[in-house]
């Protein structure tokens, strides 16, 4: 079933075109990758799927509902949860207050009313949450304190506590060690599958060890759609890539 | 295991502090009991600055506004309608939480330098109201002959200054456990996410709006409850108790306690204003001089107020912050 | 204490209250100006502007003495004084530049209250006399009503003041650099000018717009223990009122205030200590979220 549903998407800054009437859609469960040369727009369309930029044109369509007036804190509210390309933490926060704060606004608990039952509700999830990203050692540390890896991971794991329905992942990769992109490609194929995502991502490997969909952009348009397998033997591609490249 | 030693020194300085307290009546003149009573009141206005500044991030030197409104509620009460306790504490609180309701829209969409000078217009405004509106307030004369209080229905009224004071610590510290345990719920907690990365706190689906002014308004209602203990102390008030200056000794002692932590607020108040006290006592003529160069002086020896405040919030943890931490540490307080 | 007295023969009970109001709204724009300057360039809450503006005030109470070469002599010297002070408030604030903004307001209030204290031993406990030059003394006819000739003279003043202000602001190059820096202030770091410097010259210009309206406001809102804070508070209510984007803000919002202090008094005397607090709200309401972009960046 489609989750997700942009059509004909335009994003201008002054005489320059960021996106030129883009479609995409995102179905539930999918694991989607937007992939481009630099300029293609794949971040801008990822900004507009999340609410942090306005199009001139087109609609967003989430869950069957138009979400495109929403900003960025109504859209996670209905399950659009984003990770940032510079983990986005709360530095003073430990680990697992960062997860609770993430947790809170789509946290249901039976004793509401009661001082601290939200929080405790919030605190139940963090623990599993911490554990399944390896951060279980450092719950007690203030997120500012935590290596670049372990806050990606962090960041993560708060998004997966908003129970998003579809995350959106820019560069997770970015910045990250050899082994740690290695435990991030794991932890994100363990993702459930009650999850979709929709992933930025330069690097090729990570987009075909992660994705059963992707999408090419270039010069704010579409250029291709299909399954890695396509588009890894698409001369189209290919072109687009060398062009981009050189 | 030093965060448990350290917990534990905390504990006992506190109790020793509220053993202090009590006795403290028996053993100092009854005029001094009134002031200590007076310096409790402010202390909890001070309390209330630290939620907003500190946890909240929203810096303020308005809450002498709501301070102010609950006095002069309580007072109004006091002298028309009921002289019971409970009673006056909830309209001073209620007035306090009104006025602090109807400044929402002027307070929680700035950040800053903006908040400090918004509030300080409105503490001032306020002022400027109390002094003309003279029907209610009796104008710069103040309101005088307040009968004194009784706690609770049936019980008697409290006639000695140390049975006043003790129904200020009382108040006080009742106040102060409620505060204690809400910012153990989840409000403390967005409210400090919220001070560190705003936008952050948004993005997660948080209506930041709407924790800002539930944290201002219950600020308001603090301040406004401390107006009520302002008016059983000293049975008098007029418009020289809510001055501008009073707002910046409880910012002062506000920062010299580290902003966000309650018990160092309480102390930093008591403190600033117990110093501006005996100044005034023993140096009548010079005292703002002095006071003006001990506001410098202490600036000059806080310089990072607000960054202690953080390793406060967080003692066990070491003390070395990674540039994105260190840089949100030396201004939080700026969130623009 | 904020209320103005009207002209000394009131025949008309709204004219005289408006051109009262058009001089105190002139007046508390020249004031409240150094506060823009202060808080749009150096990002500074400068406490003490209203003690930069009663050491002019002081200064004309003792060195006015009914001619005109006092008037002048008190100009130039409440003006040097005040700015000096400003210098001196900027370097006692240098230790604490590079901290966060709470302990510079703090600081700033350290120097009003000590600063007050220092005027009150120097000049007594009691509000001082201005004696204006002896030419300006009388009433002028306007329009059929008498009016105080200094007020008259003072409107025109202070006029003239604003638009040198304005064409200061507009068509040189330091004006453009305020504008710059009040637009962005991550500009100024960029500019290579020490930061020290730019608050020197920041508060002592402050300084002197606050010094030249004390002086020549000091029959209008004349020198005594209160001044500074309300003249403190009145700048402050301007700045909120206008907002940091143009000097057209400013100069409404203190025409505004000036109005409502003296017209909004006369008109409906039982809401007066409302008034400026209703003007307050209203003009946040109507313009809900900003006042200048500045106001919120999130």
């Amino acid at each position: 079933m489609t989750l997700l549903n942009a059509q004909e998407i335009s994003v201008r800054y002054g005489s320059l075109a960021a996106l030129d009437g883009v479609d995409l859609c995102v179905h539930d469960g999918q694991r989607h990758a937007l992939i481009g040369p630099n300029g293609a727009g794949k971040t801008t369309l990822l900004n507009v799927i999340g609410g942090s930029t306005r199009p001139q044109r087109g609609t967003v369509r989430f869950d069957g509902r138009d979400v495109g007036r929403l900003g960025p804190g109504a859209r996670a509210r209905r399950g659009i949860n984003r990770i940032h390309q510079r983990p986005a933490v709360f530095p003073t926060l430990t680990a697992t207050e960062n997860v609770v704060v993430a947790a809170l606004p789509r946290v249901i608990a039976r004793r509401r009313w009661w001082p601290g039952g939200r929080r405790r509700a919030a605190q139940h999830l963090a623990g599993p949450l911490l554990e399944q990203m390896g951060l279980t050692a450092v719950a007690a540390e203030p997120a500012g304190h935590l290596a670049h890896g372990q806050r990606r991971q962090l960041e993560i794991a708060m998004a997966l506590a908003g129970r998003p329905r579809l995350l959106l992942l820019d560069e997770p990769a970015s910045g990250l060690s050899a082994i740690e992109v290695g435990r991030l490609v794991e932890l994100l194929q363990a993702l459930p599958r009650a999850v979709a995502v929709l992933l930025v991502e330069h690097r090729l490997d990570l987009v075909y060890a992660l994705s059963d969909t992707v999408t090419v952009l270039r010069d704010g348009q579409t250029l291709a759609a299909g399954t890695p397998d396509e588009i890894r033997t698409s001369p189209l591609v290919r072109q687009a890539y060398a062009d981009g490249v050189a | 295991m030093s965060g448990e030693v350290i917990r534990r020194a905390r504990g006992a300085v506190a109790a020793l502090v509220l053993a202090g307290l009590v006795v403290a009546p028996w053993v100092v003149d009854d005029y001094t009991t009134a002031l200590l009573a007076r310096t409790l009141a402010l202390a909890l206005v001070g309390v209330s600055v630290a939620l907003l500044t500190g946890v909240a991030g929203l810096p303020t030197l308005g809450q002498t506004a709501p301070y102010a409104a609950g006095a002069y509620a309580c007072a109004v009460v006091g002298s028309r309608i009921s002289d019971v306790g409970v009673v006056q504490l909830v309209v001073a609180a209620g007035a306090g939480a009104l006025l602090a309701a109807l400044t929402v829209p002027l307070v929680v969409h700035a950040r800053g330098v903006i908040v400090l000078m918004i509030t300080l217009a409105i503490g001032e405004l306020v002022v400027t109201v109390l002094g003309r509106w003279r029907s209610v307030t009796g104008g710069t004369d103040g309101l005088a002959g307040i009968p004194a209080v009784r706690p609770f229905w049936g019980l008697p009224a409290l006639a000695s200054d140390q049975a006043r004071y003790l129904y200020a610590l009382v108040v006080v510290a009742t106040l102060i456990g409620v505060v204690l345990v809400l910012l153990r719920t989840r409000a403390g907690l967005v409210l400090r996410a919220g001070r560190d990365d705003e936008t952050r706190l948004r993005a997660s689906g948080h209506r930041v709006a709407l924790h800002l002014s539930g944290a201002h308004i219950a600020a308001g209602a603090i301040a406004g409850a401390a107006g009520s203990l302002l008016v059983v102390a000293q049975q008098y008030i007029s418009p020289a108790d809510f001055g501008f200056d009073t707002s910046a000794l409880l910012l002062l002692g506000v920062v010299i306690g580290g902003t966000a932590s309650v018990g160092g607020a309480l102390v930093g108040a008591a403190l600033v204003i117990a110093v501006r006290d005996w100044l005034f006592g023993v140096l009548p003529g010079y005292a703002p001089l002095v006071l003006g160069a001990l506001f410098v002086a202490t600036v000059y020896l806080l310089p990072t107020g607000v960054t202690r405040a953080r390793g406060r919030l967080r003692p066990p943890a070491a003390p070395a912050h990674q540039p994105t931490a260190a840089e949100q540490a030396t201004v939080p307080e700026l969130r623009r | 204490m904020i209320a103005v007295a009207a002209g000394p023969n009131r025949i008309d009970p709204y004219l005289i209250p408006a051109l009262d109001g058009v001089a105190y709204g002139l007046l508390v724009f020249v004031a409240a100006s150094g506060l823009v300057f202060c808080f749009g360039v150096a990002n500074i809450l400068n406490l003490a502007h209203g003690l930069l503006y009663a050491i002019g005030g002081y200064t004309a109470a003792a060195v006015l003495d009914g001619g005109w070469a006092s008037l002048a002599l008190a100009l130039a010297v409440g003006v040097l004084a005040a700015a000096a002070a400003g210098a001196l408030l900027a370097g006692l604030l240098t230790p604490v530049a590079t901290g966060n903004h709470l302990s510079q307001a703090l600081l700033t209030f350290g120097v009003a209250l000590a600063g007050g204290s220092l005027l009150v031993a120097g000049f007594g406990p009691d509000d001082p006399q201005v004696r204006v030059p002896a030419a300006l003394e009388g009433s002028v006819m306007v329009a059929g009503h008498r009016y105080a000739a200094y007020r008259l003279v003072f409107i025109v003043v202070a006029a003239v003041l604003a638009v040198a202000l304005y064409l200061v602001v507009r068509r040189t190059r330091a004006g453009m650099l305020v504008r710059a820096a009040v637009d962005d202030p991550e500009m100024v770091a960029c500019l290579g000018v020490s930061p020290a410097r730019i608050r020197a010259g920041v508060l002592a210009a402050a300084g002197a717009l606050a010094g030249a309206a004390g002086v020549l406001g000091a029959p209008i809102i004349g020198p005594g223990t209160d001044t500074a804070d309300t003249v403190l508070l009145l700048s402050l209510v301007v700045v909120v009122l206008g907002g940091l984007g143009s000097m057209a803000g400013t100069l409404l919002a203190a025409l505004a205030i000036g109005e409502i202090q003296t017209l909004g008094v006369a008109l409906l005397p039982s809401a007066a200590p409302f008034l400026l607090f209703a003007a307050m709200a209203a003009v946040l309401a109507v313009r809900a979220r900003g006042l200048a972009g500045r106001w919120r960046t999130t």
